[in-house]
């Protein structure tokens, strides 16, 4: 240490004076579950990727995001964010703008041309995937980075399944789906289009492990007294019909029935097709709704019109025939007997997808409940070998559910062809609200993101909802809180009376002098992401 | 007059450092080659807000005097629990004579040093309110009024707290010392009694006073480097909460500071000869309450039966310093 100057006298220092033992309790750095991570069906570190993403290190961020998800430019797009629904900031002002700053860092991917290179040792063991939506490319991506060889078939001619099939372009570009496919191909994964897979048993001899993940493909139907001359159609139908660009014949008027995200989706498609009227005829009212609010809205502005209460009792010739409904005390739906007509060219059913559960007809040890494959924590069937994921399983049929799904999937294939348990990591305690310090926390209101006006959109399948800029991305990353991990704020490391805490240097963070610690606890409160604990010495 | 806030990177200013900003605008606090004025193993209590004060204060004099300062100490807490023979934890040049005569004896440094034509040395006093407020202040006056070279800071922890919490000028009212229980009709401290060590000090038009708590360092920081580019009298009050004496818990030392300062009952405000020329805003304004409920100095104040009448005329007097000193009209 330089000496002071004017210091001529050697003085005792009271560095001699190890003041840790007046300590009865102890700071300790922890790192914390933040509600967004834990929301994220992907099991995505947000918190991590963001705080890379807050100086710039777009990379790095990205490359954080692909450990748990392949998909981050998609997942801008389409994922529901429950990230942001449980975000901490939104106790404070807004959440973070989580799902726009994905968009951003996947984007950037694609521009830059950024890849994953597979650097594991190759295992030799050969993993079927059946069903290249979400769940199964997700699947094939970290399989293919664990080492195994991976082959994916599908019964359509293009991957992506849902994500293609499903979901329309106005919401996911097929240039964005395209690229994130491919990189997932290019990383050595074999795929195998127009070659369903009718046996999974047979499928076994040839390989070491399958996942299953062929979806909920199969609209449902309803029985609804219709004339010889009713058009109608089923949800997927449609939307499949738009993406192989044979779009069906729908009319001027169209009456769609069902109240989720599918309905929503068809709706809108069909105002996009020519539809001058596009009714969503719905059972239940609008909170009960299972479509996303924000869909709801975006139908709304796209001139959509929604009928809450009703159902379709009859199609007839140009009209369908609908009653209204009230709840009962229960909340359940009951019939009113009045009775309305409305002018339909043709009629869209959305009531619902299920599972095509001829593939498993084979094997006797996998048991199917409620129309679902049932599997195990480790997403395996009662068959050794033999996996599902994604809608084909009890899930929340989301995009994001499928990847997580197809992440959690095979992590357990992994272990299970190594011949060893998997432990998946211990879950932190959660970083909760109520620990943050935000006093420290800059005022800054969220960034919203620029969407297409209404008037386009009824007219082409241009992406809605706008991308971030590099700034504004930058700026929404940085409203991240950090809840409950350390982001390097150097508070600790000042407010110590006792100049107790080790400044460790960038990206190290901090250690705490336990020789002169006295146990004071400024450090703990004044912490912003409440990520010190002071815990009690042992006696 | 006030530092450059930085809008917007997170924490912005508000945390001591910041990654996302470069170093020139982090904080001295936030260097891991900072001084340690005042380094560990000293003797003050768990969570002692003075010994932090003083850290602050003398590593942003440590930096804007290139390390060539010269430290004098008045008797108080600072001084007691810093060198008891024969240890020191400091690591600036320092020097102790009496409880009251800090501020003369920092005049005489300043003037041998000016005998001796040495003009880069810079000299800085310090004391607690006892040995500032009290019983140094003829001194105290004298070095405002001479105009003597030296930045004189108080750290205010509103009594006596090393020779057993009394009572002492800066002492707030209705606040128990032992000098002044929580007995009779109107228990602790007196109301109307006491003095504010800064606005007598504006009084003597001296170039610079300032207010600062440690629970806003960059503003504390600031005010070190301001005071220290200026010459004369200069004069410097620290708020710093004292668990002991306040009879809080020691991890919310800076806590208190900063709903002090957001309750409006302590204005950070700064004056240049005599005029106030900026006042540190109210960003997150709370009532007096706040900050009075978490020390037990005031417990006579809520137990066994809440004293709204005393919390009104002590809420009376904060609102009383919102208006006088501008701290809830936007930017100060």
């Amino acid at each position: 240490m330089e000496r002071p100057f004017a210091i001529t006298l050697e003085v005792g220092s009271s560095l001699a004076n190890h003041t840790g033992a007046w300590r009865t309790e102890r700071p300790v750095y922890a790192d914390k579950l933040p509600p967004c991570n834990d929301a994220c069906p992907a099991g995505e570190n947000v918190q991590r990727w963001l705080y890379e993403a807050e100086d710039g290190h777009y990379e790095r961020a990205w490359r954080e995001l692909m450990r748990d998800n392949p998909f981050p430019a998609i997942m801008g797009r389409v994922c529901y964010h429950p990230c942001q629904t449980a975000c901490n900031r939104g106790k404070l002002d807004e959440a973070v703008g989580i799902n726009a700053v994905e968009r951003f860092l996947g984007d950037e991917a694609i521009r830059q041309g950024w890849t994953v290179p597979v650097t594991a040792a190759p295992t030799g063991k050969r993993v079927l995937v059946v069903g290249a939506g979400p769940s199964g490319l997700a699947a094939a991506y970290h399989l293919r980075l664990a080492g195994h060889e991976v082959t994916v078939r599908d019964a359509g001619r293009r991957p992506g399944g849902m994500m293609r099939y499903g979901i329309p372009a106005y919401r996911l570009g097929r240039d964005v789906l395209d690229a994130e496919i491919d990189r997932i191909l290019a990383m050595g994964v074999t795929f195998e289009p127009e070659t369903p897979v009718t046996d999974a048993a047979a499928a076994l001899a040839d390989f070491d492990a399958v996942f299953l993940a062929i979806g909920a493909q199969l609209s449902r139907r309803t029985d609804i007294p219709a004339g010889d001359s009713a058009r109608i159609l089923d949800a997927l139908g449609v939307l499949r019909g738009v993406a192989e660009d044979e779009p069906p014949l729908l009319g001027r008027r169209v009456v769609v029935y069902g109240g989720g995200n599918t309905a929503m989706d068809v709706a809108r498609t069909a105002r996009r097709l020519g539809a001058t009227d596009a009714v969503v005829v719905y059972r239940r009212t609008r909170q009960r709704m299972p479509a996303q609010p924000f869909e709801v809205t975006e139908a709304e502005e796209e001139g959509v019109r929604m009928h809450w209460l009703t159902t379709i009792t009859a199609a007839g010739n140009g009209t369908v025939t609908v009653e209204k409904m009230r709840l009962d005390e229960t909340g359940f739906p009951q019939p009113t007997g009045e009775f309305e007509e409305l002018p339909a060219d043709s009629m869209v059913l959305a009531i619902g997808q299920d599972v095509d559960r001829s593939i498993v007809d084979g094997l006797a040890g996998v048991r199917v409940d409620s129309g679902v494959v049932q599997v195990g924590a480790d997403m395996m069937t009662g068959v050794p070998g033999v996996f599902a994921g994604g809608d084909m399983v009890p899930s929340e049929r989301t995009v994001t559910t499928a990847v997580g799904h197809g992440k959690r999937a095979a992590r357990y294939i992994d272990a299970w062809l190594r011949g060893r348990p998997y432990q998946s990591p211990a879950r932190p305690p959660r970083a909760a609200f109520e620990r943050l310090n935000t006093w420290y926390y800059s005022d800054a209101p969220a960034t919203v993101r620029p969407r297409l006006d209404a008037a386009r959109r009824t007219s082409t399948f241009d992406e809605v909802v706008g991308g971030l800029d590099e700034d504004t991305a930058l700026f929404e990353a940085r409203r991240c809180l950090s809840c409950g991990n350390c982001f390097e704020c150097d508070n600790c490391y000042g407010v110590c009376p006792d100049n107790a805490v080790i400044k460790l240097g960038p990206g190290r963070r901090y250690a705490i002098d336990l020789e002169y610690c006295k146990g004071c606890g400024i450090c703990v409160t004044e912490c912003p992401a409440g990520a010190i604990d002071l815990v009690p010495e042992e006696p | 007059m006030t530092p450059t806030r930085v809008k917007f990177y997170q924490t912005g200013s508000f945390a001591v450092g910041n990654r996302l900003l470069p170093a020139d605008l982090r904080a001295v606090q936030s260097d891991p080659t900072r001084t340690n004025s005042l380094t560990s193993g000293h003797r003050a209590c768990q969570g002692c807000g003075e010994a932090l004060a003083a850290r602050y204060v003398l590593d942003a004099a440590m930096r804007a005097s290139k390390g060539r300062l010269v430290t004098v100490n008045a008797t108080g807490c600072l001084e007691v629990f810093s060198t008891p023979y024969p240890e020191t934890s400091w690591r600036v040049p320092w020097l102790h004579s009496l409880f009251g005569n800090a501020p003369a004896v920092a005049s005489g440094v300043a003037a041998a040093l000016k005998a001796q034509s040495r003009t880069d040395i810079r000299v800085l006093g310090q004391g607690g309110d006892g040995g500032t407020v009290d019983i140094g202040f003829g001194a105290l006056s004298g070095m405002f009024e001479r105009g003597d070279d030296v930045l004189y800071v108080c750290y205010d922890n509103q009594g006596y707290m090393n020779t057993g919490v009394q009572r002492s000028g800066a002492t707030p009212p209705a606040a128990r010392t032992s000098t002044t229980q929580a007995v009779g009709p109107e228990p602790g401290n007196v109301f109307g009694q006491g003095k504010s060590a800064p606005l007598i000090a504006m009084a003597h038009e001296i170039p610079y006073v300032a207010t600062a708590t440690i629970a806003d360092l960059r503003d504390l920081e600031y005010k070190v480097e301001r005071a220290m580019a200026l010459h004369g009298a200069r004069y410097l009050h620290v708020l710093v909460p004292c668990p002991l004496g306040w009879g809080s818990t020691a991890g919310q030392t800076v806590a208190i500071a900063r709903l002090a300062t957001q309750s409006g009952i302590f204005p950070v405000f700064e004056a240049e000869d005599g005029v106030l020329t900026a006042s540190t805003p109210i960003r997150r304004h709370v009532p007096v309450e706040e900050y009075l409920r978490l020390q037990a100095r005031f417990r006579h104040l809520f137990e066994p039966e809440r004293r709204a009448d005393v919390i009104d005329r002590i809420q009376a007097a904060a609102d009383h310093n919102i208006e006088r000193f501008h701290l809830l009209s936007g930017e100060g």
